[in-house]
């Protein structure tokens, strides 16, 4: 990722921020500058809580540049409470525990670095809610 | 020292990551004569995670017990002896992930062990002067010890995020604060290495002890507390052996370590240790008791606090995932893994 894009996408990686179109009031994520819904200019930010659950997964054994020490790893389409289904890798999860409905929230992981001279990406990825113990 | 305003902890959020390898793992690979491993096991970042994402999941934490709007803080300081950059601040990544920017100071600190209580230090000075309404102070690392050498039994990861503001707002008040420094060389990086040095033996008395104990007893003397009125005593922990004879020097119980005592099960959290500790302590204290933290960092130096918990803290306990949560959710790994997930293996 170069420095430009990094840069343009810091909201929409670390903090989920996407847009509601102020026309039909779509939630969108990716922010666009065009609803593909109604086709107005979309432009009002919509900061994501980050809750969602398991629409699809698959494993991926053979992975793109700067992801393959990640391998084997899951990647699956999430809906969030809000609408968007967005594509994320899942983190902190054994494959074999994967399952359609699963509810995840989201966290900021490392996605990639550009070799060890290069710029550390974050985003966003998603991991079963966590269990809570009883209080104490 | 005390704060010209009134000021205490109005969120607080801990972190420890999932992995956690066994010292039977280490003993394994590198027999040392049967001796038992300083801790049963240590807590390992996952492949993705390093001292910037952990710092953003407590940050996360501590707003969400604050219930704060994150744009009205005005200071991110994160302290750190693993910062994922030479040059780059993981503070304005953090703040740009938690929404507080642009409006805000950012900056790391590095003082080995005790960066996080140096940043908290000066957030309270920040909010006490009235520059600022809200600060948040970070200690967090993912520490590395050379393969064989006793800091791997203990070199972890965690640490935590305190949110500092007024009196009124907090879970505990801030009585006061004593810092107690000198130069004494017990442990050090230099730059470009991977793995700190350590002068052995010397890192107990002259170090650990000379400076914990100096700073509690000082601040103690300065608030008037005597040892049996805490009800929680938090220090620095890369061991198990350091505070339990910390607490006994000072005349306190097992009782009073047991909430904020984490080393057994995680190892040492660096940076992050006496925070987590403290958040610990948080997690399950009540209203009205005191807590006594003490930080050490070497190089040297101790930094110690004196807090007093506030009927507001019950509320906002639960409103974020614990310490002992996070302890609880754990997977064992051996040392090849380990090995992996630190970065150790060698791809291309």
């Amino acid at each position: 990722m170069s420095s430009s894009s990094h840069w343009r996408t810091r909201r929409q990686r670390l903090a989920l921020v996407g847009e509601q179109c102020p026309h039909c009031q779509a939630m969108l994520f990716p922010p666009r500058d065009i609803c593909p819904s109604c086709h107005g200019p979309a432009k009002e930010p919509y900061h994501y809580g980050g809750v969602g659950s398991v629409y699809s997964f698959s494993e991926v054994y053979t992975a793109p540049d700067a992801y393959e020490h990640y391998a084997p790893y899951v990647v699956a389409l999430v809906q969030l409470e809000e609408g968007p289904l967005l594509t994320a890798q899942l983190t902190d999860v054994e494959p074999e525990d994967v399952y359609v409905g699963m509810p995840v929230e989201m966290v900021t992981r490392r996605l990639r670095a550009e070799g060890p001279e290069g710029l550390i990406s974050y985003g966003y990825k998603f991991r079963p809610v966590p269990e809570r113990v009883a209080a104490h | 020292m005390r704060p010209a305003l009134p000021v205490g902890i109005v969120g607080y959020g801990g972190y420890v990551p999932r992995y956690r390898l066994p010292a039977s793992e280490i003993s394994r690979l590198w027999p040392s004569g049967g001796e038992d491993g300083p801790v049963s096991s240590k807590a390992v970042p996952g492949l993705d995670e390093d001292t910037v994402t952990m710092s953003i999941e407590a940050a996360r934490n501590a707003l969400d017990r604050a219930g704060i709007d994150p744009a009205q803080i005005g200071a991110v300081w994160v302290g750190s002896e693993s910062h994922p950059y030479a040059v780059k601040p993981t503070s304005t990544i953090v703040a740009e992930a938690i929404g507080a920017v642009p409006h805000v100071l950012a900056a790391d600190w590095q003082f080995a062990c005790k960066a996080g209580t140096e940043a908290l230090q000066a957030a309270l000075g920040l909010v006490g002067s009235g520059m600022v309404r809200y600060g948040l102070a970070i200690g967090m690392d993912a520490a590395q010890g050379k393969p064989s050498d006793a800091l791997e039994y203990t070199a972890a990861a965690g640490g935590a995020a305190i949110l500092v503001g007024p009196a009124e707002e907090a879970v505990a008040r801030c009585e006061g604060s004593v810092s107690y420094v000198t130069d004494t060389p017990d442990f050090w990086r230099r730059p470009g290495r991977t793995y700190p040095e350590h002068a052995g033996r010397f890192t107990g008395q002259p170090a650990y002890f000379a400076h914990s104990l100096a700073a509690a007893r000082e601040l103690l003397a300065e608030l008037g507390w005597r040892p049996d009125e805490l009800a929680h005593a938090v220090f620095h922990q890369p061991n198990v052996r350091f505070p339990t004879q910390a607490g006994q020097q000072l005349g306190l119980s097992r009782q009073q370590m047991a909430l904020g005592l984490l080393s057994p099960e995680i190892g040492n959290a660096y940076a992050g240790s006496s925070l987590l500790g403290l958040v610990a302590a948080l997690d399950g204290a009540a209203p009205e008791q005191r807590i006594l933290q003490v930080s050490f960092g070497s190089g040297a130096g101790s930094d110690a606090f004196g807090w007093i918990t506030t009927p507001l803290l019950p509320e906002r306990q639960q409103l974020a995932s614990t310490v002992r949560d996070y302890i609880a959710r754990q997977r064992q790994i051996d040392y090849a893994t380990y090995l992996r997930y630190r970065g150790q293996i060698v791809m291309e």
